[in-house]
């Protein structure tokens, strides 16, 4: 599996456990380049948790998560890296992480992994281009020479500013929220947020974006034009993208690749049209026939 | 009375309005019964005896009744009515001229502020009214400005600040009697020590949030205090350090001896060269403490404090290091205060922990929740009101004529700063400037209500 197809991230064996409840159980799946990765499933059977995983924010028990970037030769050395107990191999050509192994910020900072939230995590008192600035935070930084460059010398950071400036101007243009970009993030109509909060995730140039149900509570209209957005990240940028969502007519329509999970395991993967007529899926979602559950209990002889 | 039409009055219920100012003044009475109408004193054989004050208290429960009356016959319909109105072009337009020339016109009082003291009280009046008024409010100033960063930009709770002021102080003391280095020297290292002393509380304190850090915090204050105390053989203790240097002019000193500053000048000595001197040194001090904040806010490091503060969260997952952040952030707050703090020795000459109580550090915090956390205007007004306001109350003699000669008008400041605070959380929850300006414009500058700005859970 390693190398064979190429992957951006390769999940392998990930566990995670709360206490006693086990929220995700031994789960493994590959997001291939270039591709649209869905993770579906009913509500509670882990998708969120397994966000937390690869971002960081959780801790998993068990597993393996790698992220590459670059030339496909790198993957060799993920044998050699997990058993050296390091967490990067970081070279001109290519880069493979071991996500488990990462503290959160430098997921996005270093392995470039992005991500939005299931509730819209902006911030509201900040102006609209204020966040997207925010999110171009780490080549600032180095910009404004740590600071102390920028606090004595301010011309210097001015003109390293401006190339922060035009890649804001770039993606507000495309979301069409340029109009309002002196706004407080706060005052912007629910899908606006929700468009905002995917551009912020994608000023940190990331290699694989994670998207949190992105078309949760948008119309028809915002939900074909989240697509249109979605699938312009995937053509025009090096980004891969991960997505967590309920709207099958958005999953069904621009991913590339689907894994279904039910109860923390997966139940199905595979291309939309295979998982759409996977039977465990059915049963997942529409539940099975009576007889069918009369005949499984049978079965275990109840 | 949404119902209503917008221009009808509306209706003005004297009896409830009576009804109403009587309950306050009975309340008042309650109130002021124990501390104004109750007073103890010690009579000739050294023994403590009731005294009581009627009048005072029947003049303190009148002005709450009349207050109350006046306010609900008056003030309310008043408000009222303008309610529903957007303000009138004339008063708007006042609002921005106001707006536009409030930060030059303060900068140039501030700098010629000495000068108009001399002319207005002499040279010998002027003393006081540079020292206690200017000096003073302008160590406030800073020290809002510096804790304003932890509170008002990063949302850090910081109940302990006045401890790196302490730190800014004893190290100015401490090193400046030991070995005998210059003002000069040791404020940019008693600066280096007390944001060192921020970094220190910074890391035990990152995984806490809102009551919790402000507990610890709390705490901290009180540990650089008891340090203070208890650690005599270095701060001896109570009886505190005195004999401190005092900063000098490129090396002359202000003393009426042939080297020092007047002789040197031709001047006749007066100690209000001495007083004009640091006069502009805190001014200096505090300038450079709104530059560096205004130059940081609009740097990605200030940046970060301010998207800290409304979601750490979402912080994490664009890649900024939120320990880092937090602790850039305690700091420079403690740097600034550390500055504050040797200025505070070189000018006292004498320091003792009975200056670095936790009533300073509510005081400087009350300054900048009054102030409007995150601006550095309003925190500056709050500093002029509180400590000048305080200070001032040292001026009202002619209360005596009012309410008797044993009115003592520096005994209510606690009073009239509690009041202050009601008043201003009635009114002003969000403090005197109560919106945001964004750090950066993209095509036109537009403030943003503190409604929504968060106020950061630490």
């Amino acid at each position: 599996m390693i190398g064979a197809a190429d992957a951006v991230l390769q999940v392998e064996h990930l566990t995670m456990r709360f206490g006693g409840l086990i929220a995700v159980r031994d789960l493994s799946f590959t997001a291939a380049r270039g591709e649209i990765t869905a993770l579906i499933g009913p509500n509670g059977a882990g998708k969120t948790t397994v966000f937390n995983c690869i971002t960081g924010f959780y801790q998993p028990t068990e597993g393996r998560l790698a992220l590459h970037h670059g030339d496909r030769a790198v993957w060799d050395e993920l044998e050699a890296l997990t058993d050296r107990g390091d967490r990067s191999v970081r070279r001109p050509e290519g880069a493979l992480f071991l996500l488990e192994r990462l503290p959160d910020y430098l997921i996005t900072k270093q392995a470039k992994v992005a991500r939005t939230f299931q509730n819209i995590r902006l911030f509201p008192g900040m102006s609209v281009f204020e966040n997207l600035l925010v999110a171009q935070h780490n080549p600032l930084m180095v910009a404004s020479g740590f600071t102390f460059l920028g606090v004595l010398w301010p011309g210097a950071y001015g003109r390293a500013e401006k190339a922060a400036v035009e890649k804001a101007r770039m993606w507000l243009d495309k979301v069409g929220l340029t109009a309002r970009a002196d706004d407080p993030a706060g005052e912007l109509p629910y899908g606006a947020q929700r468009r905002l909060e995917i551009v912020r995730a994608m000023c940190t140039d990331p290699v694989l974006l994670c998207l949190d149900e992105p078309a949760a509570g948008l119309n028809p209209r915002e939900s074909s034009e989240l697509n249109e957005l979605l699938l312009s990240i995937r053509q025009d940028h090096a980004t891969s993208i991960l997505l967590i969502e309920h709207d099958m007519t958005v999953v069904m329509e621009i991913s590339d690749h689907v894994i279904v999970l039910d109860y923390g395991t997966k139940i199905s993967d595979g291309t939309p049209d295979q998982v759409r007529n996977d039977a465990s899926v059915i049963a997942a979602y529409l539940g099975v026939e009576d007889e069918e559950v009369a005949q499984a209990e049978a079965e275990v002889g109840l | 009375m949404a119902a209503q039409p917008p221009e009808s009055k509306p209706h003005v219920d004297i009896v409830r309005a009576i009804k109403d100012a009587a309950l306050a003044g009975l309340l008042a009475f309650g109130l002021f019964l124990p501390l104004i109408g109750f007073q103890t004193v010690t009579n000739m054989r050294n023994e403590l005896e009731l005294d009581t004050r009627w009048p005072l208290l029947a003049w303190f429960v009148a002005i709450v009744a009349g207050g109350r009356l006046l306010y609900s016959l008056v003030l309310a319909p008043w408000r009222a009515r303008r309610a529903g109105q957007p303000p009138s072009p004339r008063v708007a337009a006042f609002t921005s001229a106001f707006g536009r020339w409030f930060t030059p016109f303060a900068l140039g009082f501030v700098i010629a502020y000495p000068i108009l003291a001399i002319l207005f009280a002499g040279l010998g009046g002027a003393v006081k009214w540079i020292d206690n008024f200017g000096i003073q409010i302008l160590i406030y100033v800073m020290l809002g400005w510096g804790l304003n960063i932890v509170v008002g930009l990063a949302g850090l709770l910081d109940l302990g600040y006045v401890a790196f002021y302490a730190v800014g102080a004893y190290s100015y003391a401490l090193l400046a009697k030991a070995f005998g280095f210059s003002f000069w020297l040791l404020l940019p290292l008693a600066g280096t020590l007390a944001a060192f002393w921020g970094i220190l509380l910074g890391f035990p304190v990152l995984r806490l949030r809102g009551d919790y850090l402000a507990i610890v915090t709390l705490a901290f204050g009180e540990i650089i205090r008891l340090i203070l105390i208890n650690w005599v053989p270095v701060t001896n203790g109570y009886a505190g350090i005195s004999g401190i240097p005092r900063p000098t002019f490129l090396g002359i000193p202000f003393n009426a001896s042939d080297e020092g500053f007047a002789a040197t000048f031709g001047l006749e000595f007066s100690p209000v060269h001495r007083t004009i001197f640091l006069y502009y040194v805190i001014l200096g001090l505090a300038m450079l403490t709104a530059y560096v904040t205004m130059r940081l806010r609009r740097l990605p490091v200030g940046r970060a404090w301010e998207a800290l503060r409304e979601d750490e969260i979402a912080c994490r997952a664009l890649g900024i290091n939120t320990t880092n952040t937090k602790l850039t952030a305690f700091a420079m707050g403690g740097m600034f205060a550390g500055f504050a703090g040797s200025f505070f020795a070189a000018r006292q000459g004498f320091i003792s922990p009975e200056s670095f109580t936790f009533l300073e550090s509510a005081t400087i915090l009350s300054i900048v929740v009054l102030g409007g956390m995150g601006s550095q205007i309003g925190v500056a007004i709050a500093a002029v009101a509180m400590i000048g306001g305080t200070e001032i109350l040292r001026e009202l003699e002619f209360l005596k004529e009012i309410f008797g000669s044993d009115f003592d008008p520096t005994q209510y400041r606690m009073l009239l700063f509690g009041l202050a605070m009601v008043l201003i959380m009635i009114w002003k929850p969000r403090g005197l400037i109560a919106t945001r300006e964004p750090s950066a414009v993209f095509e036109t500058r537009r403030t943003i209500s503190v409604d929504l700005v968060k106020e950061g859970r630490g």
